[in-house]
């Protein structure tokens, strides 16, 4: 096949090149320039692109640079620091894999005549006897990143090649030690690409006009003042700025009103969430399929079913933040998901 | 490169590898070298050869142009202002920017809608307390040659104590830089625009204009570039730029034949084809033109894949294309300008690679167009 392979310039989709390469097919990379500004952590910056472009030459395949930073700015960015400044909890990596890499790119592979559009993510693509495209989280339980692509259909997986998903990350980095690429023992990217973790409050606040307004209880109190919702996420303890007898975190948020909600871990729990947007990656599930809810892109998943636009748990979880996504599986398949209400 | 330049270089890479400054026998060997490339390249250029000083490319030649005059100026108490274009290659514009960081007044005027400099606009930006003026001789994106000198009497009638500066970087090829930029005080040239070799360029800085040096140390170059000359480089850029004056009109004419039927196969072959840029203003080798409805990106990765190499707005260090601000000045809608290419043409350009150009382009575009229209 003539493949495009989307090049970070991380280790991951250097060896995902690589190894499509070695299985015959045609290969060409790209890496995507997505933002150049001042905050960006790590992931789009010349030195990034030009670890893709060399392992490219050192694959001896062509590598061009395609630049969506606009597009990258109104389908992540904006919407990014306005989620945050609305009280909700944005999830760009996401957002960026919908309509950047499984959107623009593939639309641009596609015109160029590519047949497939590969990533380094760790997933895998498989066809049923039937024909019908599943997508399944990695081999590498601990490095499964099924969770940033459950919004892939029938239309992008059947374009679309995940080889890193078949193997382990230790084995990533052998491949790329065997084949001596420069990017071998690079550390991981654990930011969003353009702003780093420490600097999210001042990123959101000087793109939107941060309002103050009131921390209260569950019961309603007043407890504090806070100078805007964009530095407060639903779970988080730390940082609330007042101090407590026993642990407190944030339950709620209300970006219309400014008012963030304080409570107990009790607060926390949930039996249901309400989810918005719902795709599938090949069909809806039935009322009795039992399905493992996975509300963050690491860490333990629930048990629940689907009932409407609403899924119902077995046992309580965590309260998911507005704006989160749900993915949800059956087994270790993905059979789709939403963003949480 | 031309073969003359390499040719004319290796001996300073390798028997003749002495520092011009040194007292030494080879050192007077590479000096003299050295003061005979300056010979060359200041009488290409109209120049007293005491009026060039070399550099390392065109870039670091604006930088000093620009930097250099305005800051002296402004040091002898002459004014603060700093008037260009707005579609000036970014050597000047980041050198204004720098400036107008440090306080000075800096205009950038715009380009009309046929890429040349916007003379009203300019005289309306020029008063008594501008210092320095810098407008390019040919657009490096589009080709327009700019009339430079009825800038030179705008500058002279309203800004009497302005030097004025031109990046003719891009018009060696193409026109006798010394009668075209006559009228300029600064000139900034880059070897590799005229088949020599990369890092090497030169700025022409007539006698009597003050500047002040970007690099100091060992004072080279009069005091104004600092740091040991690169002979090789020098001696490969007035080769270059000997060979390139003597068959300019030989080549001009040669390129501009075959650049004028690339044109007319591109306009009959691809319909709604526009041209950018007012043609009877464009130098031999430009060729820019846009294909609406076709991203420009997408066609350049389309001709490299089929072979062909093309050009859109600028390429940035991470080789991403950018937007091209040059369009942007001349009020090109952006739909436009990211459906726009370059497809340059110099003295090594054949009949074949444009016969290869007329056969590839029309089919990428086709092909781009069949499968926008599927996915659409």
């Amino acid at each position: 096949m003539n493949v495009l392979v989307a090049m970070s310039g991380g280790v991951d989709s250097s060896v995902a090149a690589a190894l499509l390469l070695e299985a015959g097919h045609e290969v060409t990379g790209v890496t995507l320039r997505l933002w150049g500004g001042e905050t960006d952590s790590g992931c789009c910056s010349v030195g990034d692109v030009e670890d893709a472009r060399r392992v490219a030459a050192q694959l001896g395949v062509p590598h061009y640079v395609f630049n969506l930073s606009e597009e990258f700015e109104a389908a992540v960015v904006a919407p990014y620091a306005a989620a945050y400044a609305g009280g909700t909890t944005p999830n760009p990596c996401v957002e960026c894999n919908r309509s950047i890499k499984f959107g623009r790119l593939l639309a641009r592979a596609d015109a160029l005549g590519f047949d497939a559009l590969a990533t380094g993510h760790h997933a895998r693509v498989l066809r049923d006897d039937d024909g019908i495209m599943r997508l399944r989280r990695g081999v590498d339980a601990g490095k499964d990143q099924s969770y940033v692509l459950y919004m892939l259909g029938q239309q992008e997986l059947d374009r679309a090649l995940l080889p890193i998903g078949e193997i382990t990350k230790a084995e990533v980095r052998e491949h790329a030690a065997r084949l001596g690429l420069r990017t071998a023992s690079k550390p991981e990217s654990m930011d969003v690409c353009f702003v780093r973790r420490e600097d999210r409050r001042d990123f959101v606040d000087a793109r939107t006009s941060p309002r103050p307004g009131p921390m209260v209880d569950t019961s309603g109190r007043v407890l504090a003042e806070h100078d805007g919702v964009a530095g407060f996420t639903v779970g988080q303890r730390r940082g609330l700025g007042v101090a407590f007898g026993e642990p407190r975190y944030v339950v709620a948020l209300d970006g219309r009103a400014a008012t963030v909600t304080i409570g107990t871990r009790a607060d926390l729990a949930c039996d249901h969430v309400t989810v918005r947007d719902l795709c599938w990656v090949a069909g809806a599930p039935g009322h009795d399929t039992a399905l493992s809810v996975q509300t963050r892109a690491h860490g333990a998943t629930g048990v629940g079913r689907l009932d409407g636009n609403v899924v119902r748990l077995r046992e309580p979880m965590t309260r998911v933040a507005s704006g989160q996504v749900v993915a949800l599986y059956d087994g270790d398949l993905v059979v789709g998901g939403g963003i949480a209400a | 490169m031309r073969p003359e330049a390499v040719a004319a270089m290796l001996p300073f890479l390798s028997e003749s590898f002495a520092n011009p400054s040194g007292v030494h026998r080879a050192a007077r060997a590479a000096k003299t070298a050295l003061e005979e490339a300056r010979e060359v390249v200041a009488g290409a250029l109209g120049a007293a050869p005491g009026e060039v000083v070399f550099t390392a490319g065109g870039t670091e030649a604006d930088n000093l142009a620009v930097e250099g005059a305005g800051r002296a100026a402004r040091a002898a108490g002459l004014g603060d202002g700093v008037v260009t274009c707005a579609f000036e290659h970014k050597a000047v514009l980041a050198a204004c920017d720098r400036l107008e960081r440090e306080g000075f007044r800096v205009q950038r005027v715009p380009a009309t809608r046929g890429g040349l400099v916007d003379l009203d606009a300019l005289a309306d930006a020029l008063d008594e307390a501008t210092v320095v003026v810098s407008v390019m001789l040919v657009n490096n994106e589009v080709g327009t040659v700019q009339p430079l000198d009825e800038v030179a009497d705008v500058v002279e009638q309203r800004s009497p104590r302005a030097v004025l500066h031109t990046d003719a970087v891009q018009a060696v090829p193409w026109l006798d830089v010394a009668g075209a930029a006559a009228r300029a005080r600064l000139v900034s040239v880059s070897a590799h625009k005229f088949g020599g070799p990369k890092g090497t360029g030169a700025l022409v800085a007539r006698d009597g204009v003050a500047l002040q040096p970007l690099l100091e140390g060992g004072g080279q170059e009069r005091g104004l570039r600092a740091g040991t000359v690169n002979v090789a480089g020098a001696v490969a850029m007035a080769t270059a730029l000997q060979i390139t004056t003597e068959r300019r009109s030989v080549e001009v004419a040669q390129v501009a034949r075959l650049r004028d039927r690339l044109l007319d196969g591109l306009t009959a072959s691809i319909e709604g084809l526009f041209e950018n840029g007012d043609h009877a203003h464009k130098v031999a080798g430009s060729c820019h033109v846009g294909i609406p409805g076709v991203e420009a990106e997408m066609l350049l990765v389309a001709l490299d894949q089929a072979g062909l190499c093309a050009a859109a707005g600028s390429s940035c260090s991470s080789g991403a294309t950018e937007p091209s601000h040059v369009l942007a000045a001349m009020g090109v809608p952006r739909t436009d300008a990211i459906s726009s290419i370059r497809l340059s043409l110099g003295f090594a350009s054949t009949d074949a690679d444009v016969d290869a150009a007329l056969e590839l382009v029309p089919a990428a575009v086709g092909n781009l167009q069949r499968s926008q229209a599927a996915t659409r």
